[in-house]
């Protein structure tokens, strides 16, 4: 598998009244060819802003990109003049936001809105544009394709226009898909329906996903490797398994416990643990460990420094100073009632 | 659990008019009750008029047939004195904490909005009274003065379960009440919610489409579906076997927080969408959608059944007389 997407030390910051807000503060990650890669956080944790940043559309006037570098098949695309990224947008990486029912403009014909995106980067004659956009009504499992053209946006369901934003990202064979919150907006059946969607695009055409969520239980259907946001940092990576199993943060260990257990035949009802307190404020982020004020398990250390990133194996690594080599082992805290 | 009825909702239909003759029948003929004391959670995807029929409980929407009985009186035939007694008994939790709170009026005044309104307290019990709320549902007394834009949306939700409680409600309908919250604050809210339970001596309605959530929070759950409830069991029960093809496509669609599990179930993907609920299919309202569907869905309604012990559903897979015994058989 060859690395498509590298995203390092990426920093990015919003000009507010209040003053300068840092969205991002340092995050890496990167995404291999054909591979499901799951962002997890809460909201404003820079997941979003982190997306964004990387397709080049945030707002001008109001972000600072402070630093870092994102590569794409090898290439530095940060702060690409405008016409090479919209050139590489829609071709190379596309994107499925979040919100279906304002992404598609209201006054023109489905089918017109997907042909937009071959018309430009594409020299295709008008028969051939119309035929790839039926197909792709098709791949997206859209029932009749020929009447679906024709009709605007109000005429189709929430999952329908959800269909549509990914027909319009796959347009030009991307290889990278970015999904802001594909299946937020959307009912659990039909939900379910967008999720095996993706997964099928994903194997049929060996297209890399970036899914950008909040809920667990889809990253756990979807994604093979998971990084988890909070306060604008990565705060701990790896395989789904490594995550879900043997989670190295407190963060996720909390992220995970706040959800009930949904077992068949197990009815205990045990009272949820949820974190206390909430997301630092990021006008001014705490110097340490952004976790710190809501971890059970801080010490004096964690609010004074940035824990460096340590890793348990080599798709494994988390920011916490319980993996350092001189704090007491996560073991001891583990049996002293981490692992709730 | 106490088996005394404190809610009952009889044949209540809600029709919406939607111009010339055509009405979006968003509850249509539902009948169950709520024991004191219990949570009863309702669940269905957007659409299925779970909120408007929590919304006619309690009042906000008239209801266009049928009755509603709480503690033994007719709601909808109530007057003047006993309306409005009646209002503060029951109380609404909204789903939206930013929508819900007027954002030019101070906490207190938010909280102290019922308590006001039927001139329950004056001037400094009011002001007390209000600071005892905030304690209870986790806040400051401080907060008292400020406005919602200075809360977080946990908080605001809190504030909103500050605002039911001030009238010292026995009934109180909880619309989605942590669907717009972040998942490590939903444990904190649905904590807040069981805790006020057991102090306040409450029975909630919870309305909500996150199963996992219902199932922790419930002792019953009614499944709607266009406007109909489908199913109605202990939570137990609806989870483990799940009796209407709704339901079970329903339960096999919640993504599971672990990967082993979630790559080796066998999932059942619905296809298609919600049919209109103005002009919702005849018979059964789920075949279209249904794999088990048979000839006798599409011509006649399923009669509302009890199939097993105090496990009630609306489908013609369970009716021996229509066919119905073999699925069964089949099925287990």
């Amino acid at each position: 598998m060859s690395r498509l997407l590298e995203v390092n030390d990426l920093k990015v910051s919003f000009k507010t009244y209040g003053g300068e807000v840092k969205a991002v503060r340092g995050v890496d990650f990167h995404i291999d060819q054909g591979e499901v890669l799951a962002i997890v956080g809460e909201s404003g944790c820079g997941k979003s802003v982190t997306a964004q940043s990387i397709m080049g559309l945030l707002p001008k006037k109001v972000s600072m990109i402070k630093g870092g570098s994102v590569t794409f098949n090898g290439e530095e695309i940060l702060g690409l003049p405008k016409k090479k990224m919209q050139k590489l947008k829609g071709s190379e990486i596309g994107l499925i936001s979040q919100d279906p029912m304002t992404s598609l403009n209201p006054t023109m014909r489905i089918g017109s809105q997907i042909a937009e995106a071959i018309k430009k980067h594409t020299n295709y004659s008008k028969s051939q544009v119309y035929a790839r956009v039926i197909e792709l009504l098709h791949l997206v499992g859209i029932p009749n394709p020929e009447k679906r053209y024709k009709q605007y946006p109000h005429e189709l369901s929430g999952g329908m226009r959800q269909r549509v934003l990914i027909a319009m990202a796959l347009s030009c064979e991307p290889k990278l898909l970015i999904a802001d919150e594909p299946t937020t907006a959307l009912d659990v059946t039909i939900q379910a329906q967008i999720l095996d969607l993706l997964k099928d695009i994903q194997k049929r055409l060996d297209t890399s996903i970036i899914l950008i969520t909040h809920d667990l239980g889809v990253v756990a259907e979807v994604a093979q490797r998971v990084a988890v946001m909070y306060a604008g940092v990565v705060i701990e990576s790896g395989e789904v398994e490594e995550i879900f199993e043997a989670p190295k943060h407190p963060y996720t260990w909390g992220l995970l416990h706040s959800v009930p257990k949904y077992e068949k035949g197990n009815h205990e009802k045990s009272r949820l643990v949820p974190i206390e307190g909430s997301p630092p404020d990021l006008f001014a982020p705490p110097v340490g460990c952004p976790f710190a004020a809501r971890c059970e398990y801080a010490m004096e250390i964690c609010v004074d420094q940035m824990p460096d990133v340590t890793k348990s194996s080599p798709t494994h690594s988390a920011r916490c100073w319980l993996n350092d080599s001189q704090a007491p082992s996560v073991k001891d805290f583990v049996a002293a009632g981490g692992e709730r | 659990m106490m088996s005394e009825p404190l809610v009952e909702v009889q044949k209540v239909k809600k029709y919406f008019n939607v111009g010339r003759n055509e009405a979006v029948k968003a509850v249509d003929d539902i009948s169950f009750f709520i024991n004191k004391g219990e949570t009863f959670g309702l669940v269905g995807e957007s659409g299925s008029g779970k909120s408007t029929l929590g919304r006619t409980i309690v009042g906000l929407h008239q209801a266009t047939d049928g009755r509603i009985v709480f503690g033994g009186k007719e709601t909808t035939s109530l007057k003047g004195k006993e309306a409005r007694e009646l209002n503060r008994t029951m109380q609404m939790i909204f789903q939206d904490p930013h929508a819900s709170l007027n954002p030019r009026m101070r906490i207190i005044d938010i909280i102290a909005e019922g308590i006001d309104a039927h001139g329950l307290l004056k001037g400094k019990e009011r002001k007390e009274r209000v600071y005892e709320l905030l304690k209870k549902v986790g806040l400051d007394a401080e907060h008292a003065r400020r406005y919602p834009h200075e809360f977080s949306g946990g908080q605001r939700q809190r504030i909103g379960i500050a605002r039911a409680l001030a009238v010292n409600p026995d009934f109180i309908v909880a619309d989605e009440p942590i669907s717009a919250l972040d998942v490590s604050i939903q444990a904190q809210i649905v904590n807040l919610l069981e805790d006020l339970k057991e102090e306040e001596g409450l029975t909630y309605l919870f309305i909500a489409h996150d199963l996992g959530m219902v199932k922790h929070i419930s002792d019953r759950i009614g499944v709607m579906y266009l406007g109909q409830l489908v199913e109605l069991t202990d939570s137990e029960s609806l989870f483990d076997d799940p009796l209407h093809p709704y339901t079970q496509a329903l339960l096999s669609a919640i993504p599971i927080p672990n990967p082993k599990e979630a790559s080796t179930r066998e999932r059942i993907v619905l296809e298609g969408d919600l049919p209109s609920p103005i002009t919702p299919p005849s018979g059964c309202r789920f075949r279209t959608r249904c794999a088990h569907a048979m000839d006798i869905c599409s011509k006649e309604v399923p009669e509302w059944k009890e199939a097993r012990e105090n496990h009630w559903v609306a489908c013609h897979l369970f009716n021996e007389t229509k066919g119905g015994k073999e699925y069964e058989k089949n099925h287990l």
